[in-house]
C-alpha cells in the first residue's frame, strides 16, 4: 500500500511538505487531482498519480495548468473535492479560468495549490502568487511548516465548501522541498460520484449575468474576511509592545530569531496563514497594541500594503516597517541570519551575527554548472542543427524544458526565452522584422502544453521559420512525467490514448516535415539543411528517448564507446560536443565507459574516426 | 534542547538524500526533533546537491551562512565550496574522493590541490576529519555506499544526537533490502576511519 495512504490517525511518519500535501488531499477526501508538472509542486502529483493507481483518486496529468484548472473546475462543480496544482508560472497559464471561476465559484471544495519559488531554483521568475488572491477575489492560505501543509488542505477545503469558492494554497519552495515528522490524521472517504444540477444563470456568465455574479462574488469575500478574522491559522504568540506580522516560512525564522536575541518577551508575533481576504479587524487590534511594527514576508509587500491601508483607516501612526525601509527585500528568499539581523536593527538589540570564515585565501574552485546527461538525445538534436545552419545568420527562440540547456556553450543554441511554448509565437516574430533564419526549440511535452497555437499562427500567418520539436518521449525536467505523446502500454498502465506529434503538425497545414534520429548525425544534418532552405513554416521532429529515463526503465542500451590509438587529440568531441563522459587523462581525451551510454554521436564526428565501441571480451 | 544544525554538500547521484532521509529516519526513532530541507533541482544533470537539517528547538529548515555545527562533504571540492556555512567551532568531515567537474575533465579549469585543501579548512574550522571514502565503500562491497560511510563517521564524531544503533536501525528500515549488509558494513567502516583519524 502507498505509504500516504496509511490508515493510522496519530501516526508520525517523516514527510516531505509535497508528500504532506498530498496526504492532507487523502485525509480531505479528495476526489479528483489534475496537474501539470512543475517544480517546486511536481511531487505532490507523483504521489497522487501513484495513489490514483491504487485507490478511488482519479488523477491526470493534463495537457496544461489551464486544462487541468478547467477539469477540475467543471469535478468540483459536479460536488466533488477536487485539487489542482502547479508551480507559481502555471497561475499564469490557467488564469483565464481562474478569474472567471471565481464569479461562478464550485460546489465540492476546489484547491489550487500554486508552488511559489523564490529565489528562482527552477523558473523562471519568483512573482508572489498572493497577488492573485487580490486579484480574483478568492481566498489564499499559506503553511509554514511540513505538519501545516498537511493540516492545512482540509482546512482549505473546509473553507471552500462554506464559501462555494475555490482557495488558493500557495507554498514555497522551502515548504515544498522541506522534510520532518508529520503527524497523521484521519482519511474521510471520497465522494466517488457526482452530478451538475444546471443552472444556467449562475453557471452562464453572459454580461448580465456576470454582472450579479461579481457582486455575489464581493459579498463572499466580505464572509471570506470574517472567517480570516477567526482562523486558527492566523494568531499571535507573545504580548510585548514590539509587533512582528510575518507568514510562510518567515514565522520560522522570526520565532528562532526571536529566542536567539532573547527578546520573547519584549514581542508578539502575528502570524498569518490565511493571507487573502486579511483579517483587517485583528490587525487594526494588533496594530493599536504595538509600538512599532516589522512586516517579515517574502517576495512582495503583500501584507505590508494592507496593514498601511489599515492603519490610515485608524489613523494610526506607528512606525511599519518592512520592504519600503530596506529592512527587506523584495528579491530572493530569506535564511534565518538575514531575519535575525532585520529583527535586532529594527527593535535596536545587541546581536553579534556568527562569524563567516575569511575565505580570501581560498583557492578558485572549479564550478558544477548543470549540463545536458551523457548521451542526451539533445545534444545530438542542436549539433546537427548548429551544423546544418553554419554560416547562416540565425536566432534560436527556446523554450522551457532540459534542453533549455542548450544555450550553453559548446552547442550555444537558444537566444530567446521566456515561458512555456513562447518558442512558437515569439518565432512568429522574429521572422518578421529581421532578415536572420529564425530556427526554434520546443520539447514534446512543451508543444502539447501551448506550442500549438503558435504554430497554427505561423502557418495561418504564413510566417517563415523552423520549429525543431525534440521528442524525447517524456516530461524529462520535472522528473519523467508521461504526457499526450507517450505511449502509456508501453508502462503497462492501460487506459491512455495516445496523440502523434507528427500528425498534429500535419493537419496544422505545415508543408515541410521531417522525422530525424539525432544520433545519426549525417543524416539529420542533411535533413536539418533541407528544413532551414525551406521557405516558410518547416517543422523537424527529432526523435529519440530521454537517454536518462530509459536508463530508468531498465533498456537496453549500446555498447560504451572507448577512444583508441588513432586519437590525434584534435578534440572535436570535447570542444563541440562537451559530452559529460568524456576526460582528458595525460593529456589523451578518454571516455568514461559507465558513463557513456553508447549513442555514437562522438564516434561519427571524430575526423579520425578514432572513437570505437568497446567490443565484448 | 539545543539546536544542531547540519550541512551536508554532494554531487549529484552521491546518495546525499538517502543519507539525509536515514538521518531523519533515526531521529524520528529516537524521538528527537528534526527538520531538514533540500535544494536538488538539477541534482540528476550533474549539479550541487545541499542538504540542512536542523536537530532541536528551532523550527527553521535552512541554515544561513556561518551558522554549521557540522559540516559533511562528500566531494573535497564541495566541502571547500561550503566553508562559508562554516565557523571556527566547526566540525567538518570530508571525503577524500575527488569528483572534478567537466571543465576539470577537459582541462579548462584546475582543481584545487587536496592537501592546501584540507590545510585551509583546518584552518577555518575547530576540526577537519579527511579520509577516502570511496575506497571503503568498495571495501563494503558497493562502491554506491560512499554516503553510508561518511553516515558512519559523523556519527562517531557525536556531533549530532543520534547513537550508531538508531541510525543503524534506519538503514535497515530506510534502504533497499539487496544493499542493506553493504550499507551497514560501510557505516561501521566509515566509523571505525573517523575514530583512527579522530
Amino acid at each position: 500500500m502507498h505509504k500516504l495512504l496509511a490508515e493510522h490517525p496519530g501516526l508520525k511518519m517523516l514527510l516531505l511538505g509535497n508528500e504532506a500535501i498530498a496526504r492532507g488531499a487523502v485525509e480531505a477526501g479528495v476526489a479528483v487531482a489534475t496537474t501539470y508538472p512543475g517544480t517546486p509542486s511536481s511531487e505532490i502529483s507523483t504521489n497522487f498519480f501513484q495513489i490514483s493507481r491504487e485507490s478511488n483518486l482519479y488523477f491526470e496529468y493534463s495537457t496544461n495548468e489551464k486544462v487541468a484548472l478547467e477539469v477540475a473546475a467543471a469535478t468540483a462543480n459536479s460536488g466533488v473535492r477536487s485539487m489542482c496544482v502547479m508551480k507559481h508560472v502555471g497561475m499564469n497559464v490557467a488564469a483565464d479560468v481562474f478569474m472567471t471561476l471565481a464569479y461562478i465559484g464550485v460546489k465540492g471544495g476546489l484547491v489550487i495549490v500554486t508552488a511559489d519559488d523564490p529565489y528562482m531554483f527552477s523558473s523562471q521568475n519568483e512573482q508572489d502568487n498572493r497577488y492573485y488572491g487580490k486579484f480574483s477575489g478568492l481566498p489564499v492560505v499559506e503553511p509554514s511548516s511540513v505538519q501545516e501543509a498537511k493540516d492545512m488542505v482540509a482546512y482549505a477545503f473546509e473553507i471552500s465548501e462554506k464559501l462555494q469558492q475555490p482557495v488558493i494554497f500557495r507554498t514555497t519552495t522551502r515548504i515544498n522541498h522541506s522534510t520532518a515528522p508529520v503527524v497523521f490524521g484521519e482519511i474521510k472517504s471520497a465522494e466517488t460520484s457526482g452530478d451538475i444540477s444546471k443552472d444556467p444563470f449562475n453557471q452562464v456568465p453572459v454580461p448580465a449575468v456576470a454582472r450579479i455574479l461579481h457582486a455575489k462574488l464581493l459579498s463572499k469575500l466580505e464572509t471570506a474576511e470574517n472567517m480570516s478574522e477567526n482562523s486558527e491559522y492566523n494568531f499571535i504568540m507573545g504580548n510585548g509592545a514590539w509587533g512582528i506580522i510575518c507568514n510562510g516560512v518567515s514565522y520560522n525564522y522570526v520565532s528562532d530569531a526571536a529566542k536567539d536575541l532573547n527578546i520573547e518577551h519584549l514581542v508578539k508575533i502575528f502570524r498569518i496563514g490565511f493571507s487573502h481576504p486579511m483579517p483587517g479587524v485583528m490587525i487594526k487590534g494588533f496594530l493599536k497594541e504595538s509600538e512599532k511594527v516589522l512586516i517579515v514576508e517574502e517576495g512582495e509587500p503583500f501584507m505590508e500594503e494592507t496593514v498601511k491601508m489599515l492603519a490610515q483607516e485608524e489613523k494610526l501612526t506607528l512606525p511599519i516597517l518592512g520592504k519600503s525601509q530596506k529592512y527587506f527585500s523584495r528579491l530572493y528568499e530569506f535564511d534565518p541570519a538575514l531575519v535575525r539581523q532585520s529583527m535586532a536593527t529594527c527593535f535596536d538589540v545587541a546581536y553579534t551575527p556568527a562569524k563567516v570564515p575569511d575565505l580570501s585565501d581560498i583557492p578558485e574552485i572549479p564550478e558544477r554548472p548543470p549540463n545536458l546527461c551523457a548521451g542526451c538525445s539533445h545534444r545530438a538534436t542542436f549539433y546537427a542543427v548548429k551544423k546544418a545552419s553554419e554560416g547562416m545568420d540565425t536566432i534560436c527562440p527556446t523554450d522551457i524544458g532540459c534542453y533549455t540547456l542548450g544555450f550553453l556553450p559548446p552547442l550555444a543554441m537558444g537566444d530567446f526565452l521566456i515561458c512555456m511554448g513562447a518558442s512558437a509565437g515569439v518565432s512568429c516574430g522574429f521572422s518578421i522584422k529581421t532578415n536572420k533564419k529564425v530556427i526554434s526549440f520546443i520539447g514534446d511535452s512543451t508543444f502539447f502544453h501551448s506550442g500549438i497555437p503558435g504554430l497554427i499562427n505561423a502557418v495561418y500567418n504564413n510566417h517563415d521559420f523552423t520549429m525543431v520539436i525534440l521528442d524525447n518521449g517524456t516530461t524529462a525536467m520535472t522528473g519523467h512525467q508521461p504526457n499526450p505523446g507517450v505511449d502509456m502500454k508501453k508502462l503497462n498502465i492501460d487506459g491512455y490514448g495516445m496523440v502523434s506529434i507528427e500528425k498534429i503538425v500535419r493537419a496544422v497545414g505545415v508543408s515541410h516535415i521531417t522525422v530525424i534520429r539525432p544520433y545519426r548525425v549525417k543524416k539529420s544534418i542533411d535533413a536539418v539543411k533541407e528544413a532551414l532552405n525551406f521557405k516558410g513554416v518547416s517543422v523537424v521532429i527529432s526523435k529519440e528517448i530521454c537517454t536518462l529515463y530509459a536508463r530508468g526503465l531498465k533498456k537496453a542500451r549500446g555498447k560504451p564507446f572507448f577512444v583508441s590509438d588513432k586519437c590525434k587529440g584534435h578534440k572535436d568531441c570535447i570542444n563541440e560536443l562537451a559530452c559529460p563522459a568524456f576526460f582528458i587523462e595525460d593529456n589523451m581525451v578518454q571516455i568514461d565507459p559507465v558513463m557513456c551510454s553508447g549513442c555514437s554521436v562522438c564516434a561519427q564526428i571524430c575526423p579520425e574516426h578514432a572513437i570505437l565501441p568497446i567490443r565484448d571480451t | 534542547m539545543n539546536t544542531t544544525r547540519l550541512i551536508i554538500v554532494a554531487v549529484g547521484g552521491q546518495g546525499n538524500l538517502l543519507a539525509s532521509r536515514v538521518i531523519g529516519e533515526a531521529a524520528l526513532l529516537s524521538d528527537i526533533d528534526v527538520r531538514m530541507s533540500e535544494i536538488h533541482g538539477m541534482a540528476q544533470r550533474g549539479g550541487v546537491v545541499e542538504s540542512s537539517i536542523v536537530f532541536g528547538d528551532a523550527q527553521s529548515t535552512v541554515i544561513s551562512n556561518g551558522e554549521a555545527d557540522v559540516l559533511l562533504g562528500f566531494e573535497p571540492s564541495e566541502t571547500l565550496r561550503a566553508l562559508n556555512k562554516c565557523n571556527l567551532n566547526t566540525v567538518v568531515i570530508t571525503n577524500l574522493a575527488k569528483l572534478p567537474s567537466f571543465t576539470v575533465t577537459t582541462g579548462k579549469s584546475v582543481y584545487p590541490d587536496l592537501d592546501v585543501l584540507q590545510e585551509l579548512i583546518r584552518k577555518k574550522t575547530a576540526k577537519l576529519i579527511a579520509f577516502d571514502a570511496a575506497s571503503m565503500a568498495v571495501k563494503a562491497g558497493n562502491i554506491l555506499s560512499v554516503n553510508m560511510v561518511l553516515l558512519g563517521a559523523l556519527i562517531q564524531t557525536h556531533t549530532i544526537p543520534l547513537s550508531a544503533k538508531n541510525v543503524k536501525e534506519a538503514i535497515i528500515k530506510r534502504t533497499r533490502k539487496v544493499f542493506v549488509d553493504s550499507n551497514l558494513k560501510a557505516f561501521d567502516l566509515g566509523f571505525s576511519a573517523a575514530q583512527e583519524l579522530g
